[in-house]
């Protein structure tokens, strides 16, 4: 505890206590392996590890614990580059990216890589557009920027309203996710889970804001990656691929383009949909020679990208550190840390078909007699579950491609039991899928109750509230929400994905011009920036509701996950049309702009505003 | 005071360069490969079929080490312009 309170030492000795760490979660790794063997039962082995890695973030949420502002708001802006960067990561990826998105790729093939593209490409734009200039800015949130720069209750409000609106879509979905894997690993219904799960993450955030956010997330990556690394380096060493799979599996997808030749893959369509499952029909690698699936493929990268320089929960991670130079270069080891787990999936998905698909493998299915897999231990669990059926719906007693249904989810979860590892692994990625799950629903709650107390409360409200008073509403909103985010969530109203993509349209739609212009374009005024932002927001949720819940026919093949591409178009032409019909902004403005593009010198915003 | 003024609209110049330079390698890698991705699956790299590699990994590589020389990059601009942080 002393550590946490004299920072000075605590930052000093980051490498050594998060080194500590690590080998302390291996050794946890280790210890259950061994009571693995001596004939713990998989279910205490899951319980023990989601419990403890819990515990470990609820004690590093109180030992961050602060009553002052730009801790709770800021951390400090102390936190160093590299450390920040995992803090970024664990932000980032979701239960969509940890549980979601291998299974994707494995189900939708080619087309699906769009978003491995835009959840990484974003960060390009966030180092060079965005985030230097707003850490110069000095700002606690984006709507502070917004607020700011452009002066007016007006701006800042809708800036509240877009925040809100994206990062409430967001943090449902991940809820959710929490819920499901606390449910399955403590044993407790879904609806009882979803409490849990919210408890967990409210352990982390309540007491330190950003400061308890910062320090739980690295702890939570560190936990992530080990649990997505290891097992896809334990079945590729199975299966002779070496230790460094993702370089070397270009040999696995020339074998899957065979065997889905062998397989009848694409062509043997299933007899029956069932619900909520599907059979493998898509290619691995190929993708579909035409200008609407190209054009499909680069709108959603485009969406994904620029939402990703739009989310404030990530755009505020970068408000913490030390400088300017520091959250530049932040950004780029943010990126790094990303990478190493977005270019396993795909080769995670490879090599899970691969398990499936390749005869010569002991672990393949298809083409085998369907007594014989429905014996198998991991068939029958997920198909008890709802996760996975068997029709045999030619009655030949084998199984074809057609008739072997899953959820795409399940890939991540059930890797290791389908390539026959020890439980102790499937404990791990519980583990890890939780990590990655809470530590996103712990920023996402964190930026929505920061611009509730800071923009709303304090700025619009109350101004002269004292900062004890500031740092109780702010509790008290983080509650409220994510009591309220819970509740939506044990509704189940959207899938993970669905919502997820939702959040970064309605993001991008709302915020993205007025962020970039408003460094980059120093006419950009008040009118211009109310307009952009209203207009994306209300043109992308138009659009979104008409082809989704309205039955509107898609402009261009834009559906539901695209609606970004309506809103931003919107959003750009309102705001430079209205920006040049105006005035342009007073010399004040035009110098803050000025100060914000160059490094040196203080923050335009004081250090406790 | 007038040296300032000039070192600072050389430094937004340079700057914005450096931005349209990335910008242009970043929009080259997100969408220009992608949309050509079934031509590239023609060929082959490190046994991959390429249009499926760049999406898969080659794009999200270029990202990565493109970040990093960006952070140099824009330093090194920063401190021969004078508006470097101390």
């Amino acid at each position: 505890m002393s550590m946490f309170r004299m920072q000075g030492a605590f930052i000093d000795n980051l490498p050594k206590i998060y080194g500590l760490y690590t080998g302390g979660f291996l050794v946890f790794v280790a210890l259950m392996a061994i009571l693995e063997q001596m004939g713990l039962g998989a279910d205490t082995i899951g319980l023990l590890f989601v419990g403890f890695t819990i515990a470990i973030y609820a004690l590093i949420g109180w030992l961050s614990r602060t009553m002052q502002v730009d801790a709770y708001y800021v951390a400090g802006r102390q936190v160093p580059p590299v450390f920040n960067g995992m803090a970024t990561a664990a932000d980032w990826m979701s239960g969509a990216s940890f549980v979601a998105m291998a299974g994707g790729i494995y189900m939708g093939g080619h087309p699906y890589l769009a978003f491995v593209v835009g959840w990484t490409g974003g960060y390009v734009l966030v180092a060079v557009l965005m985030a230097p200039y707003l850490r110069k800015f000095g700002c606690y949130t984006v709507p502070d920027f917004i607020g700011t720069r452009y002066g007016g209750n007006l701006a800042r409000f809708i800036a509240v309203v877009v925040l809100v609106v994206a990062s409430f879509t967001y943090v449902t979905a991940q809820i959710n996710a929490t819920g499901t894997i606390a449910a399955r690993a403590l044993l407790i219904p879904f609806e009882v889970g979803v409490w849990f799960g919210l408890l967990g993450i409210l352990l982390c955030s309540m007491l330190g804001g950003m400061r308890a956010v910062t320090w739980t997330q690295v702890a939570q990556y560190i936990v992530l990656i080990i649990a997505y690394l290891v097992p896809v380096i334990w079945m590729s060493n199975k299966q002779g691929f070496g230790i460094i799979p993702q370089l070397v599996y270009g040999d696995a997808v020339a074998k899957i383009i065979e065997l889905e030749a062998v397989h009848q893959i694409g062509t043997l369509k299933p007899a029956e949909a069932v619900a909520g499952m599907s059979a493998l029909v898509n290619p691995h690698s190929a993708a579909a020679d035409s200008a609407m699936a190209s054009w499909r493929f680069v709108t959603l990268v485009a969406c994904m990208m620029l939402g990703t320089a739009s989310l404030p929960h990530i755009l505020m991670r970068y408000f913490t550190t030390p400088s300017v130079k520091a959250a530049r270069s932040s950004v780029a080891w943010s990126l790094l840390f990303i990478f190493l787990l977005y270019f396993t999936a795909p080769a995670l998905a490879t090599f899970t078909k691969l398990q499936i698909l390749d005869p010569a493998l002991a672990t393949s299915i298809i083409g085998k007699a369907i007594s014989d897999v429905n014996a198998l231990e991991w068939i029958q669990k997920w198909s008890n579950v709802g996760f996975l059926k068997i029709i045999d719906s030619n009655g030949d007693g084998i199984l074809q491609i057609n008739e072997f249904f899953m959820r795409g989810d399940i890939v991540v979860l059930a890797t290791p039991e389908i390539a026959g590892l020890p439980y102790v692994i499937s404990g791990l990625v519980a583990a890890g899928g939780m990590a990655a799950a809470m530590s996103t629903a712990d920023g996402l709650l964190l930026a929505i109750a920061n611009a509730l107390s800071h923009d709303l409360y304090y700025k619009m409200i109350d101004p002269k509230a004292e900062t004890r008073k500031r740092l109780i509403v702010a509790r008290v909103l983080l509650l409220v929400i994510g009591a309220a985010g819970a509740l939506v969530a044990s509704l189940k109203l959207t899938g993970i994905l669905g919502a997820v993509a939702w959040a970064f349209c309605f993001a991008c739609s709302g915020l993205f011009f007025p962020l970039v212009l408003g460094v980059w374009w120093k006419r950009a005024n008040r009118a211009g920036a109310i307009a952009g932002m209203a207009g994306g927001l209300i043109a992308g949720s138009w659009y979104l509701y008409m082809v989704k819940f309205a039955g509107m026919k898609p402009w261009l093949g834009l559906d539901d996950l695209r609606f970004g591409i309506v809103g931003m178009a919107v959003s750009l032409v309102a705001m430079v049309v209205v920006t040049l019909m105006t005035e342009e902004p007073d010399k004040e403005t035009q110098a803050m702009v000025d100060e914000i593009r160059i490094p040196r010198g203080d923050t335009v915003l004081g250090s406790s505003h | 005071m007038s040296t300032d003024v000039d070192q600072r609209a050389l430094h937004w110049e340079r700057t914005k360069r450096l931005m349209f330079v990335h910008i242009g390698i970043w929009f080259v890698f997100s969408f220009v490969v992608h949309w050509f991705a079934p031509q590239l699956n023609g060929m082959s790299f490190m046994h991959f079929p390429l249009g499926y590699y760049m999406a898969a990994q080659g794009a999200l590589v270029v990202f990565v080490i493109q970040l990093f020389v960006f952070v140099r990059q824009q330093d090194a601009i920063d401190h021969e312009c004078g508006v470097a942080e101390d």
